[in-house]
């Protein structure tokens, strides 16, 4: 397990300021995610799920403690490495897709991979790959807001394995979804997390997101309450 | 840079209409600021080719005691034309004036004038000096219909002077108006009336003698002569150039006024993305820009509304300044009381310096309004951002 460790908590604490105090959104957190891992922070609304996530994405730095992403320590990046970090090996997806909606769904999914200088040629095959995952190939051409919520996100899905990152952070990811297409998002995700060995860390208190994870990590009042690895989960 | 180029245009154009009414209100600006310059370079270029034609040709000289705007210096500004000017005088390519102070008596009033003597051969001045080699049993004159028209005086008058000669002593005499010719130079108009140089210089007893001496060879190597202080062309349309100056300056204000306008419809929707599209934002960083990079990217999002409204100004611009040119436009005033040399018709002229100019102020203020409120993003949260809760 230390080998193929990429995320990695040490005494992670994260305060946010409140009126005239603090507030502790997460508390001496030690954990450690491998490489391949489908695993989920689950817990109830404050719990400090997106917080963790958000500080694993590198948009957030610790207040004490260490979080080490992919052997980088997060609070010691510069805003540049940070961006780097995001921009070459993780994925996000979004409760509410996040899409950039005067682009078409080609042009989405293409974003992250501008952003990496892939050539014209490289970028058309990679985009068409993942749009295929997701079952999308004959919406390039449509815009976000000619899309189903369902089609949304997974173009969300798409966008964020693009660049076959080694990390795709999910914040409720289903939140917005029916149960069928939340099963079908679950179920592109859970085969791209077997067939490319990506991992994936998700937020989410949603019964039908657990119901898929690999390893349960329980959060409460921004401690981790229990962390239960599944041998059977859903595929 | 690239990329944040082609992404601003996308969200630009994805803006939809209101990204086009920013676009025409600032193209709007472009098209006025190019038409109103235009205005005061073609005045300033035209200004200057009359005064050259009228009055001051490629330069001249100037008696050292003359001064224009002191009239008591006339009783002295003269002086025997040097005999080095000699061969340009005889050639055509200078024209001697000999200048006094006078008074006209129109239908028993009377005016101050001066009296200004020049060769009726001369042809180097458009002033129409042919008309003053005719016989008649008073002196031939000409005057400027601004003149004829304030003392009511037309061709074929007779009309009285009076004068002081060198010794002081006044005489008087009738003299017939010749012609009335129209210029835009109201220095050769205005309270002036043109004799015969030799007649003048019989009147006041100064033969041989000017005050300034008018030369049309600019490329000649010059420099003072005794006595004689050698006026440069650009000394001489320096007044004029001054004044346009001034007149560029308080056009400035129109301009900034209008610039304003549009920059704050600009600002605006600048103010209002940052605020509308956080959760763009916040995708962007989490994509792998740098909040500085997104900053970037809206400041050319904004800065790119100039180019568009360039573009945009251009289709109904060039068409509109092309007519404007040809066409000019009439101020329906007379300009010759305003003292300044100026035509009825202005025709405006646009130069390359002109357009790429005012393109690029244009562009340089809307960056900066760009700018200005995309600064909010460098000290935005991106977690925040994301979810769309403003800051």
């Amino acid at each position: 397990m230390t080998n193929n460790i990429i995320i990695q908590t040490k005494n992670l604490t994260k305060r946010f300021p409140m009126g005239k105090g603090e507030f502790t959104a997460l508390k001496n957190i030690n954990l450690g995610v491998g490489t391949g891992e489908f695993a989920g922070l689950i817990g109830p609304s404050g719990s400090g799920k997106t917080t963790l996530l958000n500080i694993v994405g590198s948009l957030d730095t610790p207040s004490e403690g260490e979080a080490i992403v992919l052997n980088q320590s997060i609070g010691k990046l510069t805003a540049k490495a940070a961006a780097r970090l995001r921009k070459e090996s993780i994925g996000f997806i979004f409760q509410s897709y996040n899409l950039l909606a005067v682009h078409t769904v080609y042009e989405n999914v293409e974003f992250p991979l501008l952003l990496l200088d892939y050539s014209g040629s490289e970028r058309k095959k990679m985009v068409l790959d993942a749009l295929d995952w997701v079952g999308l190939t004959d919406k390039v051409k449509q815009k976000p807001p000619q899309l189903s919520g369902g089609e949304c996100q997974r173009v969300a899905i798409a966008r964020a394995m693009v660049k076959k990152p080694s990390l795709v952070v999910a914040d409720e990811p289903t939140a917005n979804l029916d149960a069928a297409n939340s099963h079908h998002i679950l179920k592109t995700m859970v085969k791209l997390n077997e067939e490319l060995q990506t991992t994936f860390l998700f937020a989410t208190h949603d019964e039908k997101v657990i119901g898929y994870l690999k390893r349960k990590i329980f959060l409460k009042d921004g401690m981790v309450d229990n962390d239960v690895t599944v041998k059977n989960p859903k595929s | 840079m690239i990329l944040a180029i082609k992404l601003a245009f996308k969200n630009l154009i994805g803006a939809g209409l209101r990204t086009w009414l920013n676009v025409i209100v600032l193209s709007f600006s472009f098209v006025l600021i190019i038409a109103a310059r235009g205005i005061l370079v073609g005045w300033d270029r035209q200004a200057k080719n009359d005064m050259t034609d009228w009055e001051i040709g490629a330069g001249q000289y100037w008696n050292e005691a003359y001064d224009p705007y002191d009239a008591f210096t006339l009783n002295e500004a003269h002086a025997p034309i040097p005999d080095v000017f000699a061969d340009e005088i005889s050639s055509g390519e200078m024209v001697p004036v000999l200048i006094t102070q006078g008074t006209i008596y129109p239908e028993g009033r009377m005016q101050s004038i001066q009296i200004k003597g020049i060769p009726p051969e001369q042809t180097l001045l458009e002033l129409p000096t042919s008309k003053l080699d005719t016989a008649t049993g008073a002196t031939p004159a000409i005057i400027g219909s601004s003149m004829a028209r304030n003392n009511k005086l037309e061709v074929g008058d007779y009309v009285t002077i009076r004068w002081r000669d060198v010794n002081g002593t006044f005489d008087a005499t009738d003299i017939y108006i010749a012609a009335v010719f129209t210029t835009n130079v109201p220095t050769v108009d205005a309270a002036q009336v043109w004799i015969p140089m030799d007649e003048l210089q019989t009147m006041t007893l100064m033969p041989g003698e000017a005050t300034t001496l008018t030369f049309g060879d600019g490329d000649r190597e010059r420099s003072d002569v005794p006595g004689w202080t050698l006026k440069t062309y650009q000394a001489l349309v320096q007044d004029i150039e001054d004044m346009i100056k001034t007149k560029s300056v308080g056009q400035s204000i129109f301009y900034t006024i209008l610039m304003l306008l549009a920059l704050l419809a600009i600002f605006d929707t600048q103010v209002l993305s940052i605020f509308r599209r956080q959760k763009e934002i916040g995708t962007y960083v989490a994509l792998g820009y740098t909040r500085r990079e997104v900053v970037g990217l809206f400041t050319i999002e904004g800065a790119m509304h100039a180019i568009l409204a360039a573009l945009v100004g251009a289709v109904y611009g060039i068409p509109f300044l092309i007519w404007f040119a040809k066409n000019g436009i009439t101020l329906g005033v007379d300009s010759s009381d305003f003292g300044i040399t100026m035509s009825d018709t202005m025709y405006p002229v646009y130069s390359v310096t002109l357009v790429i100019g005012t393109t690029l102020i244009v562009l340089l203020a809307t960056t900066v309004v760009s700018y200005w409120p995309s600064r909010k993003i460098a000290k935005m949260n991106p977690t925040e951002a994301l979810r769309g809760k403003l800051q």
